[in-house]
């Protein structure tokens, strides 16, 4: 416990000194949020019922670009290989790792999402739906970028190889998230129904993904 | 099952038989097309209903080869068997061109049908997801250079792709539900036998198709492992620096022959 809590502190203390990870990230976020409205004009109307679903492909890019370095600094500089042997399961330190990740990418994007969510047109209700979904399901983005994250670990220029891997398996969450986003601000479905979807897919995602990603990290190993 | 799983015993085997399932499988492949055209016209859909004749089969093969695919990577992970790492290997372009098929002949179908190549149906969209999921294994496999490693990493995508793909069929199913109600229903009526022959002779041609293309896949992935241990040792003859390198390489390697 106290070796997961000091890996925990050290992902922290590594994010927040080199930099990057989390401001870059939220520049990342607001650019695809700007970009968008010159790609499909700025009727406010349009952008209001398409925003849910901007903000979460933005997240999910976000998520994407930032996950080849969480093994990928680790990997480089052979820390990776002393946790690999370490006693400390590796499953707990992936889970951990992921953890502190998603603290410094994933927490940010969630909490700046109502100020972008604004500049989109989106009402109150619809605000509060995209934060909640989006607090609900990156960390589950996340957890699914580990396995995939693991397996480019050892590439040079994984990081392509790495989005197309985990696409696939993000869908759901992709439809479950924009879903219940949009139902917030209004429509047929009540917002319960697939925000406790979105639920059990992110508990399913952290209950299983460390392992596979811990497996990866095994296997792959050279 | 065991005395198969020799790489040696499986190239002999399978040298023999091959030949005879080739035969089998054209002849069948024979007899589908010919009653798939002689079959009579659909009263709805015209001569169109022939491209479900390739379209059905297309779309069970791609399934099949995930199962088959699933199946090679447990054997891959939990017996580290190197038969099982072929097997993987050649069954992943031919999942994907089953199921590249299945989307080309779909939407072919689909522009005189229902008007347009493509639609956000439930099933197409998770046949797509599918196709992608090959794709990406494909990437996998040639990106990393060593196949011992390549086939753990691809064995565990594999794996974790079998738990997602259920998923996504299921999510995509409720996410088209909500947004427009299906209209593009294939059972209206119970399959007429005129058309069900000809589908199950098709079905069972596909099959022995892939089963032929997948026996020949992993006799040439066989081969081309010989040769990359062969070409190891020859470097290593003419460079003894590099012995002890490959000496370390070759214990993965020298299973398989």
């Amino acid at each position: 416990m106290p070796a997961l809590l000091a890996l925990f502190r050290r992902d922290l203390a590594l994010a927040r000194r080199i930099g990057g990870g989390g401001t870059t990230g939220i520049v990342f976020f607001l650019c695809l949020v700007t970009v968008v409205p010159f790609a499909v004009g700025p009727d406010l109307a349009l952008l209001a019922r398409i925003g849910p679903a901007i903000l979460w492909i933005a997240a999910l890019l976000s998520t994407l670009l930032g996950l080849d370095r969480l093994f990928g600094a680790d990997h480089e500089d052979g820390s990776l290989d002393q946790l690999r042997l370490a006693g400390t399961p590796l499953e707990l330190v992936v889970a951990v790792k992921c953890l502190a990740h998603w603290c410094t990418t994933g927490l940010p994007l969630v909490i700046v999402s109502p100020l972008f969510g604004l500049m989109l047109a989106l009402d109150g209700p619809a605000l509060g739906g995209v934060a909640a979904t989006l607090l609900v399901g990156t960390p589950a983005l996340t957890c699914l970028g580990a396995i995939g994250a693991a397996l480019t670990v050892s590439l040079r220029r994984g990081g392509l190889l790495l989005s197309v891997l985990v696409m696939p398996l993000a869908i759901p969450v992709l439809i479950f998230g924009v879903s219940a986003a949009d139902a917030a601000g209004g429509g047929t479905v009540p917002f319960a129904t697939p925000f406790l979807v979105l639920c059990g897919l992110t508990l399913l995602a952290l209950a299983g993904t460390p392992f596979a990603a811990a497996a990866a990290l095994r296997l792959t190993a050279e | 099952m065991y005395v198969l799983a020799n790489p040696a015993t499986f190239m002999r085997l399978s040298g023999r038989l091959l030949p005879w399932l080739v035969a089998l499988s054209l002849a069948t492949l024979a007899a589908g097309l010919a009653l798939a055209f002689t079959s009579p016209p659909d009263y709805q859909q015209g001569e169109t209903v022939k491209i479900m004749f390739v379209h059905v089969p297309a779309a069970w093969i791609a399934s099949l080869a995930y199962v088959a695919m699933t199946a090679s990577a447990l054997g891959t992970l939990v017996w580290r068997h190197p038969l099982a790492e072929a097997a993987q290997k050649a069954v992943v372009p031919l999942g994907a061109a089953f199921s590249l098929l299945c989307l080309i002949t779909g939407s072919l179908w689909g522009k005189p049908m229902w008007g347009t190549y493509w639609v956000w149906d439930a099933r197409l969209t998770s046949m797509l997801v599918l196709f992608i999921t090959y794709l990406g294994l494909m990437a996998l496999w040639h990106t990393i250079e060593e196949p011992g490693r390549a086939a753990r990493a691809a064995s565990v995508l594999t794996l974790v792709g079998a738990v997602n793909l259920p998923i996504v069929k299921f999510s995509v199913d409720w996410w088209n539900t909500l947004h427009q109600g299906s209209i593009f229903r294939l059972t209206g009526s119970t399959v007429d036998r005129s058309i069900l022959l000809p589908l199950l002779v098709m079905a069972a041609a596909f099959t022995l198709v892939f089963a032929t293309l997948h026996v020949a896949g992993i006799r040439n992935e066989i081969l081309r492992r010989r040769l990359r241990r062969l070409m190891l040792a020859a470097a290593a003859d003419r460079e003894p620096t590099a012995r002890l390198v490959v000496r370390d390489a070759l214990p993965v390697e020298g299973s398989v022959s």
